[in-house]
This record gives C-alpha cells, structure tokens and sequence, in this order.
C-alpha cells in the first residue's frame, strides 16, 4: 500500500502522462468527428511532450543558467526535445486541419464514417 | 573535409525548396528548373559522397561531421557509411526519374517543387543522421511532405487518403519519440554511438530498454505499413497522382525501413536480439504474417495502384523478418531488396502513370490487350513485375535469395517457406497483369491483330511509340491522349536497371561489408 501511495505522490506526472496519451488515442480512433480526431491527435502528443518535460525535473532544480556555486540543474535537452516536438505538432495540426477544410468543402461532412461511405473505403 | 558532404547534402535541398516558391511570383515554371538543377547536383554529390566511403578509395569508410562544431555525445552528429551512401544513392537517381518524368505530368505547381525538394532533403536527412531526436525531426519533415504531395491531386479521395496517413503516420512517429524518450531516460544520451555502448553497459534484460525497443519498433512498422499497420498505405498511393505515387512508394517506407535496420543493429545491436528470444520471435512472426497477408490482400485487388501498395506491405514483411532473423545474409538480401523494391515500384507506378493518362487503364481489366497498343511500357512493366516476383536475373532475385539464404542459415524454416508462398503469391498477381496485357482481347477492340500473338505487337511496338496517336490502331481507340517520350523512357531505364543490378551483388558487399562488420562483431 505504501508502494501504491508512493508511486501516486512522486511519480503522479508519468501516470498522467500514459492517461493523456491513452484518452488522446483513444479520441482520435473512436471519435468520427475529424476536428475531434484531430484534437486527440493533439492530446495524445502533448502526452508525450508530459513525459519528456517530467523525465527533466530535479526536486529543487533551478533553470540550467550556470552560475558559480548554483545547482543543482534541471536537465534542459529534454525541454529542447519538447520544444522541437511542438513545432512539429502545431505543422501536423496545420496540416491536418487545412485536409479537413478540403474534405468538408468537398463532400460536406466532417464524419468520417459518412466519408468512408462516400468514398466507398474498404 | 569530405565530411562536409553530409551536411551538405542535407541542406541543399531543404534550402532550394524556397525557390521555386519565390521564383514563382516572377515565373510561372519556375519549379521544374529549379527542382532538376537542385536534384542533378545532389546525385553528383551523392556519387561522391559513395566514392568517398567505398574501400575502393583511400579516405575513411566511415564519414563523421559534428553540426556547428559541437562535438559528439552533445551535438547532433551526421554520419555516413556504405550503408547509408546505397541509400543516398537510391534517393538521388529515383529523385531525378521522377522529375524528368514530372516534367510533362505535373503536378504543374510551383508548390510541388517545393515540396519535392523538402522530401528529398528529408530523406537524406533519414539516411544520414546519428542522432536519435534528429532522425524524428527529419521523419516528420518527411510525414508532413508527404500528406502534402498526396493530398495535392484534385480529387477528393486523395485529401482522404493524406488525411489517414496523417493520423497513422503521427501516431507512429510519436510512438517512436515514446520509445526514444525511454532509452533516453535509460541512457542519458540521444548519440546513436554513445547510446549503443551505454546500453550495452545497461544490460539488454532491462525493462526500459525493451520498452524502448518495443516502442521504436511498433513506431517504424506504422511508418513502413507492415500488416496490420498497413491501412494507411493503399489509399495514400492510389489517390495521389502517380508522380507522387512513384516517388513515395519508391522512397519513404524504404527510408524508414531504413532507419529500423540503422537503430536495431547500430543502437540496440544484434546482443539485443539474442538476449530477447521473445521480440525476436514476434518480429518473426509479425514479418510472415505481413508476408502472407499482404500478398493475399494483394490477389483481391483490380486496381493496379492498389496491388502495388498492397505487395509493398508483403516486400516490407520480407525486410522486418530480415531485421529479425539477425543473420549477416539476410541483412544483406534486406539491404538489396530495399533497393531493388524501391526502383521496381518506381517502375511499376510510373508504367501505370503512362498506361493511365493514354488509355485511361485502372484496372487489370482495363489492361487487357494493352501490349499491343503500348507494346514498350506494357512490356517494361513486365520486367518490373518478374523482378517483383524474382525470376533471375533481376535485383529482386539477389534480394529474396539472400534473405532466404538467411532464414535457412539461420535455421528458420518456418520464414524461409513463407518468403517461397509470397513468392509464389506474388507470382499469381502479377501473372493476371501479364495475362491482361499479352493474352486477353480488349473488349471494346473490335478485330485488331491475333489473339495472343506477341512476338507480333512488339516487333510493331519498335515502330509505334507508346501512346503515340498511332493512325494504324485505328478506330476505337482514338481516345488516346498521347504521352511524352521522357516519361517511357525513364520506365525504360528504371525497369533495365532492375535487372542490371542483378550483377551488382559485388558492388553491394564491397559497400557494405565494413558495416556489416561492424553489426555482427
């Protein structure tokens, strides 16, 4: 039990990293709406981002600026890394967003299952 | 000083991709120019590049550059070997086909030049980094470009299919970056080099590092479409316009799959591997049933874009069960077919580029008596197609047979009869396309020619260029539109390079052997 309660009070970030990731691809397959597709996409990723920017954290760290004496650091590549990933994330969504607009003005719907009824998808 | 090929041959054409936007506001043609230029001078860099790390020359057969002078388990470090420089050198001359073979085609926009380019550099990028983070950025790079180029056709279903491939596609690459961020929390570093001996000093029993593995591996087989992650892959390739169709299907699983072999014998090594019988056997076992399945799905389809994507999925089965079979053969033969597969789908997908803006031919029906009238790419398609199936000589021989070699070396039978039935699979698809092509009467066609006589067409084919509004086809056929000689010709030149490079073998283990040594110490 304290185990249990261990975990939930120091590791509380990661658990909430693999519920975020798991709710967000769970959105993106279940979810016919694309935009809500598209929006557990985004979840899914800032998941990740989660997991990246908690690996980096130090009880007591203080931002990598190294002065004399200072420390200790929090790691600053992971946050690089997740600064990095959110570029890419916001080009995905952009991306995936404006083949939504194409897909609405052409065939009218943002379901996927109509779409798929369309378009005669195996 | 060599070393400043690699990130030169990165940066080229990621900074070209700007021009043809921006000479666009001035000119309207300005991409194929610029797109060609930019491409020519990348596959001379790449001959170089190849020159440089081949035993043949005196120069190291290894090429390091630290970017911006950081030095390497901090900076991002480019790094080039025989392996890379095969792929380098598949990405250049395919680059190049598929714009001499866009030049007419299009997609005539200033846009698709500039994503072309960034594609290519994002390949290049796949091929040469040594970084762990850096290869997911170039990925990306190469995801994005690619929903983009797919979606770039005017039909519809094609934003549909990009649209798909985005969903899949981000989830693998995320799933990668997953599995990096584990081996990274395990290891401390992101240096491919420096991770390896890092793990190696871990132990390959620990959970995080399989983690890692597991994650990284199920990333790539997104990326690469191995069944049952395969979904994505027949609409991308069927709705993009066959330019696009070409150049993805040849080059972008074929990177990734790349970028798989890199990490799992670079990073994680062949120990890895060993010390998990369990991830191997599910690689195995993964492999074969993509093998199997896809080759089936493959058999059900009439369209020909969709029996080509459907066979990719089986080819990429045949490279993951090389990837796991962790023998020295088989890895070579995954190497060759990566190679072999990437010319002959180019070949295919563009024949069928030919084939379909003069005949408007989709289906195998719709192929039916085709040598007759397009004698040339009907039959060029058919080389493409028994080197697909692997009758000698053709590269996709050398391919199957090593990794076969591989799997019997190895003492996986069970792999080893399973690349024999996709063979044998393979062989039923593309002989109902041989059949629809050479001895099957088109139904509309009245009483042109004999049934089945094809000695015939083709000593008339010599005569009656293809898609050439030939007057003595006559009537019922005149709606041919006819097809510039660039595009036959470079499905001439791809299609006989499949089978020149049947006596590549040499050439290939020079390349790679130091490699290799290097994989299973």
């Amino acid at each position: 039990m304290t185990d249990f309660l261990g975990v939930v009070t120091t590791r509380h970030a990661y658990a909430l990293f693999v519920l975020l990731s798991a709710i967000g691809l769970y959105m993106m397959i279940a979810n016919e709406n694309l935009v809500k597709k598209i929006i557990g996409l985004n979840m899914f990723q800032t998941g990740v981002f989660l997991f990246f920017v908690t690996s980096a954290y130090r009880i007591g760290g203080a931002a990598p600026i190294v002065t004399e004496g200072g420390g200790p650091y929090v790691s600053p590549l992971p946050q690089v890394i997740v600064l990095t990933a959110i570029v890419v994330g916001i080009s995905l969504t952009a991306v995936g967003l404006a083949l939504t607009i194409r897909l609405y003005s052409e065939y009218g719907t943002l379901r996927a299952d109509a779409l798929r009824e369309v378009i005669g998808d195996e | 000083m060599s070393d400043a090929l690699l990130p030169l041959l990165i940066a080229i054409p990621l900074l070209a991709a700007v021009f043809p936007l921006l000479l666009g506001l001035r000119f309207d043609s300005a991409g194929w120019p610029v797109a060609m230029a930019t491409s020519l001078l990348v596959a001379a860099l790449a001959v170089r590049f190849t020159w440089a790390v081949s035993p043949a020359s005196s120069g190291p057969q290894r090429l390091v550059h630290d970017l911006a002078g950081y030095p390497a388990p901090y900076g991002i470090e480019l790094v080039g070997d025989g392996l890379s420089a095969i792929l380098v050198l598949l990405i250049s001359v395919v680059a190049v086909a598929v714009l001499i073979y866009a030049r007419t085609t299009g997609p005539d926009s200033n846009a698709f030049y500039s994503g072309f380019l960034l594609l290519t550099g994002g390949l290049l990028g796949m091929a040469l980094t040594g970084d762990l983070f850096n290869l997911f950025v170039f990925l990306e790079i190469v995801g994005l470009v690619s929903y983009a180029l797919i979606a770039s056709s005017d039909d519809g279903r094609a934003a549909y299919g990009a649209l798909k491939y985005l969903f899949l596609g981000t989830t693998g690459a995320s799933l990668y970056l997953i599995g990096v961020g584990y081996a990274f929390v395990a290891t401390g570093t992101l240096n491919m080099r420096d991770m390896a001996s890092e793990l190696a000093a871990l132990g390959y029993g620990d959970p995080l590092v399989q983690a890692a593995f597991g994650f990284i591996l199920v990333g790539f087989m997104l990326k690469i479409a191995i069944f049952p992650l395969h979904t994505w892959q027949p609409d991308a390739y069927t709705y993009a316009p066959d330019t696009v169709s070409a150049f993805i299907s040849a080059l972008v699983s074929t990177t990734a799959a790349y970028a798989l072999i890199r990490i799992a014998y670079d990073v994680f090594t062949v120990d890895f591997f060993a010390a998990n019988p369990l991830i191997t056997d599910a690689v195995l076992l993964v492999a074969s049933v993509s093998i199997v399945v896809g080759s089936l799905l493959a058999l059900l389809q009439t369209e020909l874009k969709r029996i080509f994507a459907y066979s990719s999925v089986a080819q990429f089965g045949m490279i993951l069960a090389a990837i796991g079979l962790q023998s020295e053969t088989a890895l070579f033969g995954a190497v060759i077919h990566l190679v072999g597969h990437g010319l002959m789908k180019a070949t295919l997908f563009m024949g069928a580029g030919v084939l379909s803006s003069a005949y408007g031919a989709q289906t195998v029906a719709d192929y039916a008596g085709l040598a007759k009238r397009a004698p040339i790419t009907s039959g060029m398609m058919a080389v493409a197609g028994l080197a697909l199936v692997g009758i000698p000589p053709s590269v996709g021989t050398l391919g199957k047979w090593f990794i076969a070699l591989g799997a019997v070396e190895a003492g996986s039978w069970g792999v080893a009869a399973v690349i024999f039935i996709s063979t044998l699979l393979t062989l039923t698809y593309i002989g109902r396309l041989l059949e629809a092509l050479y001895f099957t009467q088109p139904a509309t066609d009245d009483d042109t020619g004999v049934a089945g006589d094809t000695g015939d067409a083709t000593d008339d084919g010599s005569i009656v260029a293809d898609g050439g509004a030939d007057s003595s086809t006559a009537a019922g056929l005149d709606d041919v539109v006819p097809v510039a000689t660039e595009r036959v010709v470079v499905v001439v030149v791809l299609a006989l390079s499949t089978v020149a490079l049947f006596g590549a073998a040499g050439l290939f283990a020079e390349l790679l052997d130091p490699v290799f040594g290097r994989f299973f110490q």
